[in-house]
């Protein structure tokens, strides 16, 4: 971990480019000032200033009644948000990373996502779960999991997973004002990733995938992590002359299906690219949902590069064999793109 | 912040009952204070239960109620005790064993049964069923069907409270009922600590009917006293007679009060006994004869109106008037419930979000997810 | 269980028609015993078998054709040849039924009792019933699939070049290419036919409106398809299967006359000497040679030329031109159901009667369907005579990818212009269909006016 200070609040008028953490600090100060209503709940949050210092600088600022450091009990709090949100407080809850969501589940997936709709719509539970997850830290089977198809797969909650700093600003803007239980997943990979944030208040919608990059032949899909590795990746093969499309889910529930299907019908070949572990995941849905809406304009089956399904070891060269990276989105892109005899554009000779 | 520091009471005194079982069961005369009305009043919610459950228990076997269905039968003194100690301001948690705490609780019996028949005029739309009943108006947030699942929003909610106002004899307080088989639940420890830790308007009531589904208190926790579970987190507890409504009533009080003046939760333990299975379809095989005789014997309800008479606040003809209009009162609730519509199939989605937001898939079983060409009709929108 | 593929039989073969099954399901089959027929785009060849066992399932049955490697029947249960450790699968049922009762069945790991059971085989073979066979159905993308729907392409005609043989988006591509190259009159002659003309119900193509591109090519294509359905509602029609000789001489033209840009040199051989030359060589030859042909003589003379006109026994390579070192010359036999070329290979060193000898045999083949690979294989200039069929003067279709081929009219009585002075000659046509992209006119012309010098002084052709 990089251990960039944040605490600053970066002048929030123009754009300019941020870190992630900063991005996510200075949304959530904003919206502190902005509601007196939300307030921040977790392990650490406070005096210790967040195990990633995405809160650093807050509780001297808000007090310890809006920066409440909690005991260990994700049920407990995580449970406590959800009857505070009952009452109209829009509590934002920290999980330290998402491997300890599971000791909350119950909460998050009996309760919060079950309440408005299982009580008539009476009661709404506006909260929001920040937590981090993925791996490639060494930090071993338990601590480098991605757990948000969990999440995603309940209906009642919303699942946002940005990977930019604008989008992190957007979404949990958004995500705090939402008067629905939304996981927001985080990713320690992408903590010090930079990327310019526009001034002002800006909105993300909940349930809209981004057009990262537009392009011609072929559909990457991806989402947090995942999703700046196929930029990346997708901007190499445009040296190549191969025009790639990355799609970059953002939400995974609800999960924008017709901007996914749109692109693979634009351009006949999609593959997906996921932190995860390959069945049952994030990958499946995505290419169940290009089978059944873009399924006769693909000239090639949709691809799935996701980790070895293993626990994470600890040890770095088995943790790198373990994680996708750009190296396998790329043999896999070709082989696709072999399948269907694509034949490159001209490159204009890249001088200089 | 208060984290560490103790509680003013530094070991929580035993309640009036404290250990002795044999005292559990004995009920009170009424004091001399009481209001004769209130008195009267708290028979005929306790009858009210009591015919409306028994009723619950005939309409699931006529099938015109599905899932599950707990009942208070034998509960209805620690029920209408808890309920008489709170304000209308005050917020109610309850596990899936419900009915009567609505019905105590001021909603229409007709809303209730509705409920229970699955109707749109239920408490709860028709969506929750028996262990799910709620209402907004009344501040009671819910029955909870998943054990313990109260407990931690329950706690939140006291947060809630203590975020928005100071401690003080106008402060909102929380009740949060659980079984006794809940305080063996992890959620229990962790709410409770967050309680104390946070110094949260909350008071925790358990209903110690004595089984955990057919499992013995004794079988089930290391401490059966269940109040002294309090001691861990330095939160007052106490131990009440669950068949005398109005020990029930003072006690819950008592700790409401200091929850509500000085913020500070309360654990509360009232003692009786389910008189039937754990739900309906439970036989209760696991109980003798004699212990089912001896439960028989301690009914509150007949317990309560032999005292009411022998006091002067009742006589026989009003005790019979009173049990034919909780009677009559019931029937009107099923034919409420029984002439209700179910919910519309087009209404499916509604309350699945409070927040619009773009591609929620509400198709129906068959239905393609929306891929950006096909239009899908949607429920329950226009 | 071994399964028998489809062989690969010829160098252009892509798939195979099973003509006729030798075999039936149940029977014994030994190494190296004939399965099957099948007929190539060049052939009707043997499918021997490789394995031994009984012939357990057949997967394509008679008429039905798939693709190079696709499985076409399973021989053998898997009990008797197979090794010890795959037996426990497929043996597993009996092997059980004979385990001592309350005993754990046994892992089938252990080599050591692999007592061939009598009753295995019985037992396995039920367990692959016989139903029906679904018809094979070669893969596809589902974008190929659409795209040759919208644009009336049969996707069973094309070739997929995808992953197993897949059928992907170019392929079907390049097949809205090659017939959108065809003569501009066919398509605005159709074009010009009003949308209206057809009130029938719209196709559901039609109905997609949505989709764009309703290029030139598939309006011609949906009014080619509306006579069509016209016809077929008349019950004008009777339906012919394509046999796949028919099928792959379709392909094969078609892609001649879409790649190779051709063009056409007419030259008149005086016939005279070529009729009296043969007339006396055959009455020579009498009964011990065989009956040379003027075939056989152009055969023979083209050979010759060839050699002296090397640029013109090449092939098209697409990034180059490939000129033969040997002189293949195929000769094209009309069959019933298509057409086919038998190869008279080294044409250049054989005398005329090793030339005739073979072209008669190879014929004879042709028509029983029963050349070989090589027979068929390796041609670099193909000669078609359609003169013994009367007519006068024709062009060929190039076939690929050589470079040239040359069309035979019939020999006949014609005025010529003899010392200035008119008079009836016996004339015949020779025209030679050159791929532009190897010759050029030049070139073409000269090699066609050495032919026709030779074929009217045909003596120089033996000695």
């Amino acid at each position: 971990m990089g251990r960039t200070t944040v605490g600053r609040t970066a002048e929030q008028t123009a754009e300019q480019a941020v870190t992630y953490r900063q991005a996510l600090h200075d949304t959530l100060r904003a919206e502190m000032l902005r509601d007196e209503d939300v307030l921040l709940l977790g392990e650490e949050i406070g005096v210790f200033e967040g195990s990633y210092k995405i809160t650093a600088g807050l509780l001297d600022e808000f007090g310890p009644r809006r920066v409440r450091d909690t005991p260990i009990c994700e049920e407990g709090f995580v449970g406590a948000a959800i009857g505070a949100a009952m009452l109209g407080l829009r509590p934002v809850v920290e999980i330290m990373t998402i491997n300890f969501s599971l000791l909350a589940i119950d909460q998050i997936v009996n309760h919060a996502a079950k309440m408005r709709a299982m009580f008539g719509g009476q009661v709404s539970v506006p909260m929001v779960i920040r937590t981090p997850g993925g791996g490639g830290q060494q930090l071993a089977a338990t601590h480098s999991q991605n757990l948000e198809v969990f999440y995603a797969h309940v209906p009642g909650l919303k699942v946002v997973a940005p990977s930019t700093p604008a989008d992190a600003k957007g979404l949990l803007a958004s995500a705090v004002r939402d008067d629905d239980p939304v996981l927001f997943l985080e990713n320690l990979a992408l903590y010090n990733t930079k990327g310019v944030v526009p001034g002002g208040d800006h909105i993300v919608r909940i349930g809209t995938a981004a057009v990262a990059k537009e392009g011609s032949d072929l559909t990457l899909v991806a989402y947090s992590r995942a999703a700046v590795i196929a930029h990346d990746v997708a901007r190499r093969l445009e040296d190549e002359g191969v025009s790639a499309e990355v799609i970059d889910l953002r939400s995974l529930r609800p999960l924008d299906r017709a901007t996914v299907c749109a692109s693979a019908r634009k351009t006949g070949r999609a593959i997906v690219l996921e932190d995860d572990w390959l069945s049952y995941g994030i990958g499946a849905e995505i290419a169940a949902t290009i089978a059944e809406g873009a399924f006769d304009y693909l000239d090639a089956p949709v691809r799935r590069v996701a980790a070895a399904e293993v626990p994470l070891p600890y040890a770095k060269p088995l943790e790198l064999a373990a994680l996708p990276d750009a190296a396998a989105l790329t043999r896999v892109i070709r082989e696709v793109l072999e399948a269907t005899r694509f034949v490159p554009r001209r490159v204009p000779s890249s001088q200089g | 912040m208060v984290a560490n520091t103790p509680g003013p009471a530094s070991s929580p005194e035993p309640g009036p009952a404290h250990g002795a079982r044999s005292d559990v069961g004995a009920v009170r005369p009424p004091g001399a204070s009481e209001d004769a009305e209130v008195l009267r009043g708290y028979y005929r919610q306790m009858a009210l239960i009591r015919a409306f459950e028994l009723r619950s228990a005939e309409m699931y076997a006529r099938a015109k109620i599905g899932g599950y269905c707990h009942l208070n039968l034998g509960e209805e003194a620690t029920v209408v005790g808890l309920m008489a100690a709170l304000r209308p301001s005050d917020y109610l948690f309850a596990g899936y064993r419900v009915h009567g705490y609505a019905l105590a609780r001021g909603a229409e019996p007709g809303r209730v049964m509705a409920e229970l028949f699955g109707r749109v005029t239920g408490m709860s739309g028709g969506r929750g069923g028996s262990m799910h009943l709620f209402d907004a108006g009344l501040r009671l947030l819910g029955g909870y069907g998943i054990v313990g699942g109260q407990l931690p929003p329950a706690t939140g909610a006291a947060l809630a409270i203590a975020y928005r106002g100071a401690p003080g004899p106008d402060s909102e307080a929380v009740m949060c009922l659980l079984g006794d088989g809940t305080t063996n639940i992890g959620a229990f420890h962790e709410a409770l600590n967050l309680a104390a830790v946070w110094r949260l308007p909350i008071v925790y009531a358990i209903v110690n009917n004595q089984l955990g589904m057919g499992t013995p208190v004794e079988a089930a926790s290391g401490e059966p006293e269940l109040f002294r579970r309090g001691c861990s987190y330095r939160i007052p507890g106490e131990r009440v007679d669950g068949n005398d409504v109005l020990a029930v009533r003072d006690a819950a009080l008592a700790l409401m009060e200091s929850a509500r003046e000085e913020h500070r939760p309360g654990l509360l333990e009232a003692v009786s006994y389910r008189i039937r299975g754990h739900s309906v379809v439970d036989p209760a095989r696991y109980r003798s004869a004699e212990e089912t005789q001896r439960v028989r014997d301690l009914d509150p309800l007949p317990a309560f109106r032999a005292r009411l008479i022998e006091g002067g606040v009742l006589d026989q003809e009003t005790a019979a008037r009173i049990d034919d209009e909780t009677e009559r009162t019931v029937t009107a609730a099923i034919e409420f419930a029984d002439t209700s519509p179910p919910p519309p199939v087009d209404t499916l989605f509604d309350g699945v979000y409070a927040t619009p937001v773009p591609n929620v898939f509400t198709g129906l079983p068959g239905d393609p997810p929306p891929d950006g060409q096909t239009t899908v009709t949607t429920l329950g929108e226009s | 269980m071994p399964e028998i593929f489809m062989p690969r039989l010829s160098d252009t073969m892509e798939e195979g028609t099973i003509s006729r099954w030798l075999k039936r399901e149940g029977d014994q089959i030994r190494r190296g015993d004939v399965l099957a027929e099948i007929e190539t785009d060049k052939a009707v060849m043997e499918l021997e078998a490789y394995e031994e066992g009984p012939l357990t399932r057949i997967l394509v049955p008679e008429g039905g054709a798939v693709p190079i490697g696709a499985p076409v029947a399973v021989v053998g249960t898997g009990a008797g040849t197979e090794t010890g450790t795959s037996t426990g699968t497929s043996t597993g049922a009996g092997a059980e039924a004979g385990a001592e009762p309350g005993q754990p069945a046994r892992p089938p790991a252990t080599p050591e009792p692999a007592t061939p059971e009598p009753t295995a085989p019985e037992q396995a073979a039920p367990a692959q019933p016989s139903e029906p066979v679904s018809p094979i159905r070669l893969p596809s993308s589902p974008l190929s699939r659409r795209l040759a729907s919208r644009h009336g392409i049969d996707i069973t005609t094309l070739t997929g070049s995808g992953p197993g043989g897949r059928v992907i988006r170019a392929d079907v591509e390049e097949a809205i290419a090659r017939r959108d190259e065809r003569p501009a009159t066919t398509r605005t002659a159709r074009t010009a036919r009003p949308e209206a003309a057809s009130p029938a119900e719209p196709t559901p193509r039609a109905s997609r409106a949505e989709e764009k591109t309703p290029e030139r090519a598939e309006t011609v294509r949906e009014g080619e398809e509306r006579e069509i359905e016209k016809a077929e509602k008349a019950g004008d029609v009777e339906e012919v299967p394509l046999t796949a000789v028919r099928r792959i001489t379709a392909r094969r033209l078609i892609q001649s006359v879409q790649q190779a840009p051709h063009f056409y040199l007419t030259t008149m051989v005086d016939a005279e000497p070529l009729l009296a030359f043969r007339a006396e060589v055959n009455t020579r030859l009498g009964e011990r040679g065989p009956r040379v042909t003027v075939t056989d003589l152009i055969v023979k003379a083209c050979a010759i030329e060839l050699r002296e006109h090397p640029e013109v026994n090449a092939s098209w390579a697409d990034t180059r031109i490939l000129r033969h070192r040997r002189v293949h010359i195929g000769i094209a036999v009309a069959l019933d159901d298509g057409l086919i070329v038998p190869v008279v290979h080294d044409a250049d060193v054989r005398t005329l009667t090793e030339i005739a000898r073979e072209a008669h045999a190879l014929a004879d083949k042709a028509r029983a369907g029963r050349l070989t690979l090589d027979e068929l294989g390796g041609g670099t200039f193909t000669v078609s005579n359609l003169g013994p069929f009367g007519i006068d003067h024709f062009t060929a279709v190039i076939n690929p990818p050589q470079a040239a081929i040359l069309a035979v009219g019939a020999a006949q009585p014609q005025p010529v212009v003899r010392d200035g002075e008119l008079a009836v000659g016996t004339m015949m046509a020779l025209t030679l269909s050159i791929d532009h992209r190897v010759l050029d006119g030049a070139t073409g012309a000269a090699f066609l006016t050495g032919l026709k010098e030779l074929l009217q002084q045909p003596l120089r052709m033996v000695v």
